[in-house]
């Protein structure tokens, strides 16, 4: 099933091979098949040395002493660089500069990092660090909000300044943004049934394969270039260079090949410690994290709380909603003010209530910190609202997609910030999608020859079930997710388009400084390229700061920002051509002036088809340049009392069934099918749209059933930094994924297109425990599910 | 310490190793051979799968000394290894050719298919995926799903959800069924 | 750090005999990560994977003698049906990758409690053949673990082999983790039938600071289908003597909470995979057998 309605005006493609609308194939597919594609961690340069970085044991504690003798004695080591040895700002940040380059004096978190080594093998890097003499006094650590909040509780950043320091009800409070609309006691006094629930969610890893890792060469002018996989080249230039003491023009960046991100290269990691290294010992130096370190070396997704309170009436209908998130942001703040403000404006879900009182905060706490990833304080809020939903059917007895239908928003919605959801809102739809496929047929496992088939049952390979304790169950959540930055964040991005002939063959090439992190984009922008400049060859420049920012690869809003900007400066491309081709041949043809001009299959025509001259010709050996920043509608920020405010540019939707197999005696579960819906808007590639809907899948079920990183509450360390004990899905944990994709125009945006690679990853993940509360009749109020709750031990 | 071994079925040598290198070190680091992965360095993900005397290890857990005198094989060379398999014809060279000048590289069916499939996202998984999946059909060239999803159990990917890879060897054994 | 690569047997024991604290490494999959994630730095690794004998098995006579460094993939295609137990417990070990590298001597060598050899070593029953300059002996493998990570092996020693029971009967393997392939078990459980001797024997893993057989549990179970004369009947096992079977088997356990599991759950599940394991290898046992009536 396929629904596609488009307004009118939009373009839709060309008579271009292999333009928008078409799964074309990876221009770097070759490369990444062959080994040949250049990761970050693959790079390598004479004369090369290896960085290393010592990272506190301790969660808090204050450094008395460093001393690096020993460590910059050892032969084969070049240097050794500690806090005292920075050579200009101190701190960086993404929203808040409060994250040490390196632990002047307190260690905040378990894995901080405390001194830098540069030697010439990895092994005398790390034997070097481990003779670095740190004497640390432990200090006592705050967890959550009750030891963050107590009296007399460490102020974990004493004398804040930030912009959020003066309206945050205590200091070890990042950020706080309630939701007020309507009058919710009023309504709580009209409703008829009320459920309550409380819910608490883990912290989740990206865990992307590739590991941290970059390299920094210095550079005769004093500068230095960085080879990174980041998700942002132009954020980490602004937080590196004041590190460095240089301007912006002397740190010049340039995209490696990156093994996913997820939200988790969002922040600096070893960046600015490879340019220190680097400058520091006028060598190249390359650092590159081990998947134990890649647990400390990026920010996670916040573990939450969350208290929430629903009203309905008899009939069905949402009354009211009350809730409370609270997200441990761990040591420093990284994006906790903007998964907040998400948590707080997405908390009631895809759903029309009038009357809200809706309050998130982010705590300060000695927890590892946490920031941005895939869903972005939307995945938090939608386990718990899709739990509540399911809770108030139960108690309404109605079924649970029905209850849903009957308070699923559409186009015209007003969201509880106030905002009117201004473009296709089809939550109902993508409920009936999922429910209206056919359900995987039962015990799959069971084989002609009669002994099971152990794969196909909870337990896999580990041989713990043939079918005993098999009880199958089937859930439906579904959720919204923002697109783009909110919160009146100047979101631009940036594109060059150059067009020529190129051996008599035009030729367009696009540069961005769009980070390339596994999720296509390369592929999309060579299809604008074509569809509107109609050539068949487009050459994708590698990313770097040559160019314009592009923003961040995240927030679901490449596609639509860079890829916006890309269609933009083509656009203006190809006027440009159009004005060299009145000028050359304007007087050969009244068409020039009067019809209507295409670019098309390498020749200029009119909307008729008549065609008017070759790209060729119209250039004559010239080449045309447009280099253009493009931005989509302003927000506005959420008032900062009652969270009012036009917040968000796009909002985004999926759906999923999740049909689970559910071992209720050894607490093991089998997902057996984990089926989505989801409007694209427009699928610019439909292969690679799938592809992401899949992906996000994945990491919710990740979520709903086995990752978390387990941080001991007693001393905040974390006790299970490997891919041993921090387990993701195997591809024999992970179902049959259908697809279904809806494109519902948003006419605001590229193509009517909708940010795509978030909205996926929020719904899997309740509709799997949702499965298995309908296999065992458990509440499950927290995720992920472990076998002990499933057993109740 | 001296380490000697055939690498793609080139002698190869690297002086000066650290007894505690890895065979993945040693190819990344000192043969200029990147294309198997360092995701995890616990044997937990393969991205560093290479055949080891024709078996599928993870070249993180084979000390560097333990390859002296043998055979590896990696992605690098897992072109030239299908086409010695299937005895490098010029026909099925020439069924592999593709108008876009990027993909005139010869690849081995399985990459091919990798790649026609939609199964590479970020990519850093992929090598290793390519390793096992080419030797799981060198050996089964009629895999079931189940098949599948057995021999890729030790190959950790995080950006696809595993469906494309599915679809990736299905259609390399359907092509390979095709051909025959 | 040194890298010693004895051609044979004998170099290997002399340089054991030599170097004490020397690692020995054969697949390298504990080895390596240990090496890898800098928490062990042996002053010799001592390479054990020339040495071709540690690759072969003898397979006649009534025990398999399985050379210590034989990867698991090859237990699993060539000796599952001498040894079955052991041959579901390799299959769940790791991952393929993984599988053609490591081996039972490896899993004896780490000791680690949640090893997947050993509780089918346990219930198979089986002996460590060590061996040094000195000598060689045969360590039953109920007294070959001392501790978490620790063996019966003497400094100078090495394992050559290990002589397994070929079966005579049913065996089972169960394991639970949290993933469906390539997990470290939570805990895990052996069982194997003996009926020449009608005996049960079983091995627990991951559920005390070493791997043991629930010893009250087997003689329990072996009296009760004595008594009720299921053996030769071929009756089903009574539902009662199957749920006490378990709770004794559970019993055996002292388990630890972690972050892989908790105590509680542990022992649960070890009642679990008692009870369904017991019932599997009966089942099996009952077809070889003719099926009878519920005995007693």
């Amino acid at each position: 099933m396929r629904i596609t309605r488009t307004p009118a005006g939009l373009t839709q493609g060309s008579r271009t091979k292999g333009g928008i609308g078409e799964s074309t194939l990876r221009p770097d597919g070759t490369l990444k098949v062959t080994g040949e594609f250049a990761y970050a961690s693959d790079l390598w340069h004479e004369d090369m040395l290896w960085g290393f970085t010592l990272r506190s044991p301790h969660a808090h504690a204050r450094i008395r002493s460093v001393d690096v003798s020993q460590a910059l004695a050892t032969p084969g080591v070049h240097a050794v660089m500690t806090h005292d040895d920075l050579p200009a700002a101190t701190r960086y940040g993404l929203e808040i500069q409060d994250t040490p380059v390196l632990a002047d004096g307190v260690v905040r978190h378990h894995g901080e990092p405390v001194a830098l080594v540069a030697a010439d093998h990895p092994e005398t890097a790390r034997r070097a660090a481990a003779k670095i003499l740190v004497d640390y006094e432990q200090l006592p650590v705050v967890t959550d909000e009750e030891s963050a909040t107590a009296p007399g509780a460490p102020v974990l950043h004493p004398g804040r300044s930030d912009h959020h320091a003066g309206h945050v009800p205590h200091p070890n409070i990042v950020h706080r943004q309630p939701i007020v609309r309507g009058d919710a006691a009023a309504a709580k006094a009209r409703t008829d049934v009320i459920v309550t629930g409380e819910y608490e969610m883990g912290m989740q890893d990206q865990a992307f394969l590739g590991p941290e890792s970059g390299l920094a060469v210095p550079a005769d002018d004093g500068g230095v270039d960085l080879y990174i996989a980041t998700q942002w080249l132009h954020a980490d230039l602004r937080q590196i260079a004041p590190v460095l003491g240089l301007p912006e023009e002397k740190v010049r960046m340039t995209l490696s090949g990156v093994g996913g991100a997820f939200g988790g290269r969002e922040d600096l990691s070893m960046q600015a410690h490879a340019c220190l290294l680097a400058l520091h010992t006028g060598k190249p130096v390359k650092i590159v994290y081990n998947r134990f370190e890649s647990f400390f070396g990026h920010v996670h997704r916040h573990p939450a709380k969350l208290r929430y309170e629903h009203g309905a009436t008899r009939d069905g209908k949402l009354s009211y909603v009350k809730a409370r998130i609270v997200l441990d942001g761990g040591a420093y703040a990284s994006s906790s003010p903007a998964v907040v403000g998400n948590a707080a404006s997405l908390s009631v879900g895809p759903y029309v209530v009038d009357d809200v009182d809706i309050e998130a905060v982010a705590l300060y706490t000695n927890n590892p910190p946490c920031g941005a990833m895939r869903g972005f304080g939307a995945v938090q809020a939608c386990f718990a609202y899709e739990a509540q939903m399911d809770k108030l059917a139960a108690e309404l007895d109605l079924d649970p997609v029905e209850f849903r239908r009957r308070n699923a928003m559409s186009q015209g919605a007003v969201m509880p910030t106030g905002q009117v959801v201004d473009s296709p809102a089809p939550v109902a739809e993508l409920l009936r999608c999922v429910k209206a496929m056919p359900l995987p047929p039962e015990r799959q496992w069971e084989t002609a020859g009669g002994s099971p088939d152990v794969r196909a049952l909870p337990g896999g390979l580990s041989n713990t079930t043939h079918g005993e304790g098999v009880v199958r169950g089937v859930g439906y959540a579904v959720g919204i997710k923002n697109v783009g930055f909110s919160e009146g964040f100047d979101d631009y991005s940036t594109a060059r388009v150059r067009l020529e002939t190129v051996a008599g063959e035009p030729v367009a090439t696009v540069h961005t400084a769009m980070a390339e992190v596994g999720q296509g984009g390369v592929t999309v922008h060579a299809q604008i390229a074509r569809t509107e400049l109609g050539v068949a060859r487009v050459t994708i420049q590698p990313a770097d700061t040559r160019v314009g920012s592009a923003g961040s690869t995240s927030a679901s809003r490449q596609t639509y920002v860079t890829g916006g900007a890309v269609k933009h400066a083509c656009e203006a491309v190809r006027e440009k051509v159009f004005g060299l081709g009145r000028e050359r041949f304007g007087s050969h043809h009244p068409a020039w002036a009067t019809a209507e001009l295409l670019l098309e299959g390498g020749k200029v025509t009119t909307d008729g088809g008549e065609v008017l001259a070759s790209l060729a010709d119209v250039l004559d050996g010239e080449s045309v340049e447009a280099e253009l920043e493009w931005r989509h509608r302003p927000t506005e920020p959420f008032d900062l009392r009652t969270g009012q405010g036009f917040g968000h540019v796009q909002y985004s939707f999926a759906a999923h069934r999740a049909v689970v197999e559910v071992d209720t005696e050894l607490g093991l579960v089998k997902v057996v099918e984990l089926a989505c819906a989801q409007d694209v808007g427009k699928a610019l590639n439909p292969l690679s749209v799938t592809g992401q809907i899949q992906g996000g899948t994945t990491q919710g079920l990740g979520l709903a059933v086995m990752e978390e990183i387990v941080v001991d509450p007693a001393t905040a360390k974390v006790r299970n930094p490997s891919f041993t004990d921090y387990l993701i899905p195997t591809i024999l944990d992970t179902p049959a994924i259908p697809v279904d994709i809806l494109e519902l125009a948003d006419e605001h945006a590229p193509y009517g297109l909708r940010g795509i690679g978030e909205a996926p990853t929020l719904s899997s993940t309740p509709a799997v425990v949702a499965a298995i509360r309908q296999a065992t009749g458990l509440p499950l109020r927290r995720v992920p599910v472990r076998p002990e709750h499933l057993t109740g031990t | 310490m001296r380490v000697t071994f055939t690498v793609n079925g080139r002698p190869q040598e690297a002086d000066d190793v650290w007894e505690g290198e890895s065979l993945l070190y040693v190819l990344r680091e000192r043969l200029g051979l990147p294309g198997s992965k360092n995701a995890c360095e616990q044997g937990e993900c393969g991205s560093c799968t290479v055949r080891l005397d024709g078996v599928p290890v993870c070249a993180c857990l084979v000390a560097a000394g333990q390859a002296e005198g043998r055979e590896v094989g990696t992605v690098e060379g897992l072109a030239d290894h299908a086409a010695r398999r299937a005895g490098g014809t010029s026909a099925d060279r020439a069924r592999q050719w593709r108008p876009d000048p990027a993909d005139t590289v010869e690849l081995a069916p399985v990459q091919r298919a990798f790649i026609d499939a939609g199964a590479v996202q970020c990519g850093f998984c992929t090598p290793g995926l390519l390793v096992a999946a080419d030797e799981l059909l060198e050996h089964n060239p009629d895999p079931s799903d189940a098949d599948i999803r057995e021999a890729l159990s030790g190959n950790l990917c995080r950006c696809t959800g595993y469906e494309k890879i599915l679809d990736a060897v299905r259609l390399a054994a359907a092509r390979a069924a095709e051909g025959d | 750090m040194d890298f010693l690569r004895p051609a044979d047997w004998e170099e290997a024991l002399a340089a054991k005999a030599e170097h004490p604290s020397a690692v020995p490494i054969a697949g390298g999959t504990d080895v390596m990560v240990e090496i890898n994630f800098d928490h062990r730095r042996p002053e010799h690794l001592l390479d054990l994977s020339r040495i071709g004998e540690l690759h072969e098995w003898d397979a006649d006579g009534p025990d398999v003698r399985l050379g210590a460094a034989v990867p698991y993939a090859r237990i699993i295609d060539h000796l599952h049906t001498e040894l079955p137990g052991l041959a579901l417990a390799a299959h769940t070990v790791g991952s393929p990758q993984i599988r053609n590298r490591g081996s039972v001597g490896g899993n004896l060598g780490a000791a680690s409690p949640a090893g997947d050899s050993h509780p089918a070593l346990l219930a198979a029953g089986a002996e460590v053949e060590a061996q040094s300059v000195r000598g060689t002996r045969l360590i039953p493998v109920e007294e070959f673990y001392t501790g978490v990570k620790r063996n019966a092996l003497a400094p100078d020693e090495l394992i050559r082999a290990v002589h397994i029971r070929k079966a005579t009967g049913p065996q089972q393997f169960s394991k639970v983790g949290t993933r469906n392939a390539m997990v470290i078990a939570v805990c895990a459980f052996g069982i194997a039938l003996h009926p020449e001797s009608r005996t049960v024997r079983t091995g627990i893993g991951s559920a005390a600071p070493t791997p043991v057989r629930a010893g009250v549990a087997e003689e329990f179970l072996a009296a009760a289908l004595a008594e009720a004369g299921c053996w030769d009947s071929g009756a089903p096992v009574p539902p009662s003597v199957a749920r006490e079977f378990a709770e004794l088997a559970s019993g055996a356990c002292n388990p630890i909470d972690d972050v892989r599991g908790s105590a509680a759950y542990r022992r649960r599940a070890v009642a679990v995979m008692a009870r369904r394991t017991l019932g599997w290898v009966w089942e099996e046992y009952r077809g070889t057998q003719g099926r009878g009536t519920l005995c007693a």
